[in-house]
C-alpha cells in the first residue's frame, strides 16, 4: 500500500502506539487511508484495537493489532520486530499513548508523577531510540509525538502532565536536529480540549474559554499528524503543531 | 564465531559503511582522520549499527567517541571482536 501512486518514501509502515481509541484510533485511521500498514498499538483493550484494525481493513487498508505496555523498556523491541516481520521498517512512528493522573502537587504520590513520565514521556523516548536507529538508515523517517498545550501552558493539578508534555517537546526538538541530514523529521501536534474518554469530567468552564467554542475531535488532531507524516512535510521538523481552537493564541 | 573476525573483514564492512555515508573510497585509509573525512557522531552511530550486525560488537557513544582516525576504529572494532 505504501508504493501508492505519489509516494516518494520506501516501503514500510507506520506504528501509533495507544492507538485503540481516541486520538490513537483517528491517527491510525489516516494514515492507514494514506496508504501507510498499521500498527496499533493498545495495552490491555484488545477489543478496542481490534475494532480499530477490522475498520481500517473494511476501508481497503492494511493493520494489525501490536499488543505491548510503553512503559515496558522491552516494548519498543517487540513492537518494531512484529512490524519489521510482517510489513518492513517502521517509518511512521506516533507517540500517542498517554495517561493522566491528576492532584496537586503537594498531594501528588510519587506513582502518580512516576506513571504520567513514564507512559507520557520516557516511552516515547525508547520508543525513538529504537526508531531512528531504522530510519536514519532508511533516509526516511516520520516521528511525530502527541504533546498538549499543557505544558507550554500551565493547568493547576496536572504538574506530572504537563511536566512530560513539556519535556516531549523539549525531546523533539533535539532529536529533530540530530536526525535532519537523514530525511528524518521529529515534530509534535499539541491539541488542546479533545473530545476523547481521556477528557471525560473536564468542567465545561473549559469550554466557553476555547475561541472556536467546541471541543477538538480526534481527527482534528490525526489531521495534522497525517500531514507531518506526509512526504509534503520532508522540510517541517522540530516544530509543535498546535490544533487547539485558538486556546493558546 | 567472533574468534574468527578478521582485520580484512573488519575493514571491508566499516569502508563499505563509511562509503554508503559521505566519503568516496580513496579517501577511505587508515590515517584518515573523520573529520577531515566530514564523519560525524552521527555518521558513527550508522556505522556502529552496521558493526554491531555484523560482528555482534556494541560500540557505546563514548567509545566511539575517543576515536580520532580510521584506523583507531578499525583497531578497536577487531579487539572487541576477537577479545
Amino acid at each position: 500500500m505504501s508504493d501508492a501512486p505519489g509516494n516518494g518514501h520506501p516501503e514500510g509502515c507506520a506504528l501509533v502506539t495507544g492507538a485503540s481509541r481516541g486520538i490513537g484510533e483517528a491517527i491510525a485511521t489516516a494514515l492507514a487511508a494514506e496508504g501507510w500498514p498499521v500498527g496499533v498499538n493498545f495495552r490491555s483493550d484488545e477489543q478496542g484495537a481490534d475494532r480499530v484494525v477490522a475498520a481500517i481493513e473494511a476501508a481497503g487498508g492494511t493493520a494489525v493489532a501490536a499488543p505491548g505496555d510503553v512503559t515496558d523498556p522491552a516494548t519498543a523491541d517487540a513492537l518494531f520486530t512484529q512490524l519489521e516481520e510482517r510489513f518492513g521498517p517502521v517509518l511512521v512512528l506516533v507517540n500517542n499513548a498517554g495517561t493522566r493522573a491528576d492532584g496537586l502537587t503537594v498531594q501528588m504520590e510519587d506513582d502518580a508523577w512516576q506513571l504520567v513520565v513514564e507512559t507520557n514521556l520516557s516511552a516515547a523516548f525508547r520508543l525513538t531510540r529504537r526508531a531512528v536507529r531504522t530510519m536514519t538508515r532508511q533516509r526516511f523517517g516520520r516521528i511525530i509525538n502527541i504533546a498538549s498545550i499543557v505544558g507550554p501552558k500551565a493547568n493547576a493539578g496536572q504538574a506530572n502532565y504537563a511536566a512530560a508534555k513539556a519535556g516531549l517537546i523539549g525531546f523533539t526538538r533535539t532529536v529533530a536536529v540530530e536526525v535532519a541530514r537523514r530525511g528524518v523529521t521529529v515534530n509534535a501536534v499539541a491539541p488542546g480540549l479533545v473530545d476523547t474518554e481521556l477528557t471525560e469530567g473536564i468542567p465545561s468552564k473549559f469550554l466557553e474559554a476555547v475561541p472556536a467554542r467546541r471541543a477538538g475531535t480526534p481527527e482534528d488532531v490525526a489531521a495534522c499528524v497525517r500531514f507531518l507524516a506526509s512526504d509534503s512535510a520532508g522540510y517541517v521538523t522540530g516544530t509543535t503543531l498546535t490544533v487547539d481552537g485558538g486556546l493558546s493564541a | 564465531m567472533a574468534t574468527t573476525v578478521t582485520a580484512d573483514q573488519v575493514e571491508k564492512v566499516v569502508y563499505d559503511a563509511l562509503a554508503e555515508i559521505g566519503p568516496s573510497r580513496d579517501q577511505l585509509k587508515r590515517e584518515a582522520t573523520f573529520e577531515e573525512l566530514d564523519v560525524d557522531s552521527l555518521d558513527l552511530a550508522e556505522v556502529s549499527q552496521v558493526v554491531e550486525e555484523e560482528f555482534g560488537v556494541t560500540l557505546k557513544g563514548d567509545d566511539v567517541e575517543n576515536l580520532k582516525t580510521v584506523g583507531d576504529a578499525l583497531d578497536l572494532i577487531l579487539q572487541r571482536a576477537t577479545s
